[in-house]
């Protein structure tokens, strides 16, 4: 199905905000101002802007320790987002759960996530509200090939097929699980897809470095789930240009790997070849596009730098306590 | 009020909130039971009889019978709650808190606070527990020591019928993460329940057992009916014994205790956990520091020893802290000055 010009600058610009929050982050952090772990998802914003663009804020994410991109994706407030990463009390979480834990529920967001695998069965409990409320929402668990090898990821699937939760997994195989490569940890060495399949689910494959693999394969996907099939799931081959968190000296990488995946894997400049080739869009229409999400960016960051740092008082805040 | 015993106070408490809310849920191992045998649905009703007919009421997508999936039960709790609904998820062991507790810990009792207050968790975590069976080691344990020291979660000890009512409503109302302790040797015990559909117990507020101004016992689940027959043991001694059962450990009423040592100046801690970084210690602590003045003897501490649960009915019978080791306790306090 074609894209309007509308939806195709729109899901750019998604990209693109999250190509440069990651990177503005990447280099923040280096100064020191940014307190905590931070794991940044630069290089897969295909997926989850191929994923989000479909969803409804009915529609439920759950997502990972890597999840600023499905944040973003499916509608945080990039500024709520950055103030959070600060620190501040004006952030997403009020600085209470920093880059790991920004949710924002009234999006339909559940949770970044610092324990690797523990959304899976958080995201078949949000597919079984769907299916109660009968209105042909879904719920979506993002995971990597790290989590795939989860015990609650295995749980999930099954508790998913059984139950006919529309919960759809979600895998993005970015070849490492912190610094471990695919082909050691995966035992199966194949794909993350056929183990999800041996579960009992219809399963699907794409190119996470392109957004129209991600964004048509979707569409079957959810069709598939909206019309009560049951759980399904999918997964994306992606590249993760950063290490796993910051400051990840990275030399599990092979020489020019990082040079290599940024020059042909990279999912925005795929984007770009594509959507001229095709004269869909212009490489003014797209300028315009990076010159404002720039912008948008640069402003988070003034606003996050400027915004109410928390209070000792507020640790005491929205949590019961006993004294 | 209706004569009711524990276990169905338990059920009737889980059938009136799910028939007065739609978004009440239920879900765990073999809460239907039977499903995919040629016994069918509702062939067992639950292990525990505590959820016997809520299928056949309530229908599948509400009464949702899971695989053996500790961890996937405890998450999908914690994602039905998160998109809005009211899960009751019964853990058929308090021992399988092992194989979930990340989803307990660091998930369910975490997200109101690591979210910034913008969500609630209304989740209730339902689980048998404690000794008197034989059943060794991995299927007799108190866990409330270890839930209770989570911070983000409210932990629930019902000692009677009439309180499972009240406080196992409350849970299901409340709108942050409950862990409910249902003591296996009181599921069938009789006693009075509240009719009253809306009847509900503040969790919190302690319950005063027995009173009297010699010594303060503070106990909880099974062992509170132990104090309570030490108590009218020594009565008839002429010794009057405050017993205080706590109904939760996390809130803890510390008021209700600390009142009473002001006036006895003895207290008894009973507990079924193990006696290391756990409930006794804890009360006996905030004794010494809010009432060391008023205290004429040492704080004593009445639990099993801290060994693994054993097996033979002898060795079990010993490690349980028992009527003559409530008693020797309440003597040894006053033989203090």
């Amino acid at each position: 199905m074609q894209l309007s010009r509308e939806a195709l600058l729109r899901a750019y610009r998604q990209m693109k905000i999250i190509r440069e929050f990651e990177e503005r982050l990447h280099v923040e952090i280096q100064t020191g101002e940014i307190a905590g772990f931070t794991h940044l998802y630069c290089g897969q914003e295909a997926v989850a802007v191929g994923v989000c663009e479909h969803l409804s804020v009915e529609d439920k994410i759950v997502s990972t320790h890597r999840g600023h991109g499905h944040c973003l994706a499916k509608g945080c407030d990039v500024n709520g987002m950055m103030a959070e990463i600060w620190g501040s009390r004006e952030g997403l979480c009020k600085g209470k759960g920093g880059s790991m834990h920004i949710a924002d529920v009234d999006q339909g967001m559940l949770g970044a996530n610092g324990i690797v695998g523990a959304g899976s069965p958080i995201g078949v409990g949000a597919a079984l509200a769907a299916k109660l409320d009968g209105k042909g929402s879904v719920a979506i668990t993002f995971s990597g090939d790290g989590a795939c090898n989860q015990g609650t990821t295995f749980e999930a699937m099954n508790l998913a097929v059984v139950t006919k939760a529309p919960c759809i997994f979600l895998f993005e195989n970015n070849h490492y699980s912190e610094h471990t490569g695919f082909e050691y940890a995966v035992g199966t060495q194949r794909d993350i897809a056929s183990r999800a399949e041996a579960f009992g689910m219809k399963v699907w494959r794409g190119d996470g470095t392109d957004f129209f693999s991600v964004h048509d394969t979707m569409r079957e996907v959810l069709d598939y789930v909206r019309a009560g099939n049951g759980p399904a799931a999918v997964e994306f081959d992606t590249e993760r240009f950063f290490g796993h968190f910051e400051g990840d000296p990275q030399r599990y990488r092979g020489p020019g790997e990082l040079d290599r995946i940024r020059e042909m894997r990279d999912c925005l400049k795929i984007f770009r070849a594509n959507v001229t080739g095709a004269k869909l869009l212009t490489d003014a229409d797209l300028d315009a596009v990076d010159k404002d999400a720039l912008e948008a960016i640069e402003n988070a960051v003034v606003a996050a730098r400027a915004a109410a740092r928390p209070t000792p008082a507020d640790v005491l805040a929205d949590v019961y306590i006993a004294y | 009020m209706a004569q009711m015993m524990y276990r169905d106070a338990v059920l009737s408490t889980i059938a009136e909130e799910m028939e007065r809310d739609p978004n009440v849920v239920v879900l765990g191992e073999d809460v239907v039971g039977g499903m995919g045998t040629a016994g069918g649905p509702e062939a067992i009703g639950g292990i525990w009889s505590t959820s016997t007919g809520l299928f056949a009421k309530f229908g599948a997508d509400r009464v949702i019978d899971t695989p053996i999936s500790e961890s996937a039960i405890m998450g999908a709790a914690a994602g039905l709650a998160l998109a809005g609904k009211r899960p009751v998820a019964e853990l058929m062991f308090a021992d399988f808190i092992g194989v979930s507790l990340d989803q307990i810990w660091n998930q369910i009792a975490k997200f109101r606070y690591m979210f910034g207050g913008k969500t609630k968790c209304p989740a209730v975590i339902r689980m048998a527990y404690g000794a008197g069976y034989n059943a060794a080691a991995q299927h007799s344990q108190s866990v409330h020591q270890i839930l209770t020291g989570m911070p983000g979660l409210k932990v629930v000890m019902p000692s009677t019928p009439g309180d499972v009512k009240g406080l196992l409503r409350q849970a299901i109302r409340d709108d942050d993460p409950v862990i409910f302790l249902e003591h296996k040797a009181l599921y069938a015990m009789s006693g009075e329940v509240s009719d009253d559909p809306n009847f509900t117990i503040p969790f919190g507020h302690a319950r005063l057992a027995r009173a009297g101004e010699d010594v303060t016992i503070v106990s909880s689940g099974l062992l509170l009916g132990f104090c309570e027959v030490v108590a009218d043991k020594l009565a008839a001694e002429g010794i009057g014994c405050d017993v205080i059962d706590l109904r939760t450990t996390s809130p803890l009423d510390e008021e209700t205790i600390l009142d009473s040592v002001e006036v006895t100046g003895r207290l008894v801690v009973v507990d079924e956990a193990p006696p290391r970084c756990g409930l006794a210690v804890d009360i006996c602590a905030l004794v010494a520091r809010q009432a060391f003045a008023s205290l004429r003897a040492p704080p004593q501490m009445v639990t099993p020893p801290h060994t693994p649960i054993p097996f033979a009915r002898e060795l079990e019978s010993a490690y349980l802290p028992s009527t003559d080791k409530i008693e020797a306790a309440v003597r040894t306090a006053l033989a203090w000055r």
